[in-house]
C-alpha cells in the first residue's frame, strides 16, 4: 500500500492560507453587507400563499414559487444515483443484506420499527401542506427505513425486482417533469400550476417525489457499503 | 454585531475551513469531508440571514433552499464517495498526489 502523506508541502499550505485569508475578507465582507432589518422575501410569500394551493410557506416556495429549483434538485439526485450505481464495482443496485447475519434483538426491533416508519413518512408528506414537513423529509424518513432493513440483514423483498426499484428512482423526476409540460401544454407557464388543480397537483407530485427520494437514498446507500471494498478501504490509505 | 452578523460570519469562516482542508488534504476522504464542512457554512449564512426582523415569521425562501441543498449535498457526497472508493479500486490509493502513485507503480512493478 502506498504510503499517503497526511498534510500537503509547507509551500502549498502557506498558499492555501494566503487564498483562504483573501476569500475569508471577500465573504467577510459580503456578509457584513446584507441588510440587518430586511425582511427579505417572507411578505411577498405570505402574500400569496393564498393562490399557492397550500397553507405552509415552505412547502409553497419548494414546490409552486421556486417549484424548478425542486425539479432541477431531484434531477441532480437521480443523475448522482445513476452516477453511484455505474461506479460500483460490484453488481449495482441489488439490495443485498450488508450484514448477513444480524443481532436477533436487531432484527426484532427492526421488525417493529420499520413499519412505524413508513407511517412517519406517511404522515410527514400529508403535514408537509399545512406545517413543517414535506416529500424531501417523508423521503429521508422512507430512506432510513430502507437503510435499517438492509442494515438489519433483510433482503430486498421478492416484490421489489431490479427494475422497479430504479423505476422508483426515477419516477419522482418523471412525474414532476410531466406536470410541468402539461401546464404549459394546458396554457401556462412551465410550473404554473392552474389555482384549482395547483393541491392536487403539488400533492400528486409530493408522493411520487418521496418514494423517488426514499428509493435514491436507499440506493446511494446500498450502492456503496459493500463489505468487502470496506475493510480494503480501511487497511489502506493514510494513517 | 448584530445576531444576524455573529451567524453568517461564523458561517463564512465555516466555508473557509472546509476551502483550506479541500486545498491541503490530499486524501480523497479529507476532500468530501472539507466540501461538506463548506455547505454546511453556505447553510448557516442562508438560515442566519432567513430571520433578519426580529419577531417575525422567518423567510420561507432560504429555508427552502437550504432545504434543496442539504439533499444535493448528500447525493454529491454519495457520488464523490463512489468516485473515491472506484479510484481506490482501481489505484490501490485513496488520493490526489501524483508523486504517490508514481511510487505505489514502481513498487508494484
Amino acid at each position: 500500500m502506498g504510503k499517503v502523506t497526511p498534510r500537503s508541502p509547507r509551500a502549498i499550505r502557506i498558499a492555501a492560507l494566503a487564498i483562504c485569508g483573501g476569500v475569508g475578507a471577500f465573504l467577510a465582507r459580503a456578509v457584513l453587507a446584507i441588510p440587518e432589518t430586511e425582511p427579505g422575501l417572507a411578505p411577498l410569500v405570505a402574500a400569496n400563499l393564498e393562490a399557492s394551493g397550500v397553507k405552509n410557506a415552505v412547502t409553497a416556495v419548494l414546490l409552486n414559487f421556486r417549484g424548478y429549483d425542486t425539479l432541477l434538485e431531484i434531477a441532480v439526485l437521480m443523475l448522482a444515483t445513476i452516477g453511484v450505481l455505474s461506479l460500483s464495482v460490484t453488481q449495482s443496485g441489488t439490495w443485498d443484506p450488508i450484514a448477513v447475519r444480524a443481532d436477533p434483538v436487531l432484527s426484532a426491533l427492526t421488525r417493529f420499527l420499520a413499519p412505524i416508519m413508513i407511517l412517519v413518512s406517511g404522515y410527514l408528506l400529508w403535514a408537509g401542506e399545512h406545517a413543517p414537513g414535506g416529500a424531501f423529509q417523508a423521503g429521508s424518513v422512507l430512506g432510513a427505513a430502507g437503510v435499517l432493513l438492509a442494515l438489519s440483514g433483510y433482503a430486498r423483498p421478492a416484490w421489489l425486482s431490479r427494475f422497479a426499484l430504479r423505476a422508483a428512482i426515477s419516477v419522482g423526476f418523471i412525474v414532476f417533469l410531466a406536470v410541468a409540460i402539461g401546464e404549459m401544454i394546458a396554457g401556462g407557464l412551465l410550473l404554473e400550476y392552474p389555482a384549482d388543480l395547483a393541491k392536487t397537483l403539488m400533492l400528486l407530485v409530493e408522493t411520487w417525489l418521496t418514494v423517488s427520494i426514499g428509493a435514491i437514498l436507499v440506493s446511494l446507500f446500498i450502492a456503496s457499503a459493500s463489505p468487502a471494498e470496506e475493510l480494503r478501504m480501511r487497511s489502506g490509505g493514510d494513517r | 454585531m448584530s445576531q444576524t452578523d455573529l451567524y453568517t460570519l461564523a458561517g463564512a469562516a465555516l466555508f473557509i475551513i472546509g476551502l483550506y482542508g479541500l486545498m491541503t488534504r490530499p486524501h480523497l476522504l479529507h476532500k468530501v469531508l472539507a466540501l461538506n464542512i463548506s455547505s454546511a457554512g453556505v447553510f448557516f449564512v442562508l438560515v442566519g440571514i432567513a430571520r433578519r426582523v426580529p419577531g417575525t415569521t422567518p423567510d420561507p425562501l432560504p429555508h427552502a433552499m437550504v432545504l434543496t441543498g442539504i439533499v444535493v449535498t448528500v447525493s454529491s457526497t454519495a457520488f464523490a464517495l463512489a468516485l473515491a472508493k472506484r479510484i481506490y479500486s482501481e489505484t490501490g490509493i485513496a488520493a490526489l498526489d501524483a508523486s504517490d502513485v508514481d511510487a505505489e507503480e514502481n513498487a508494484g512493478g
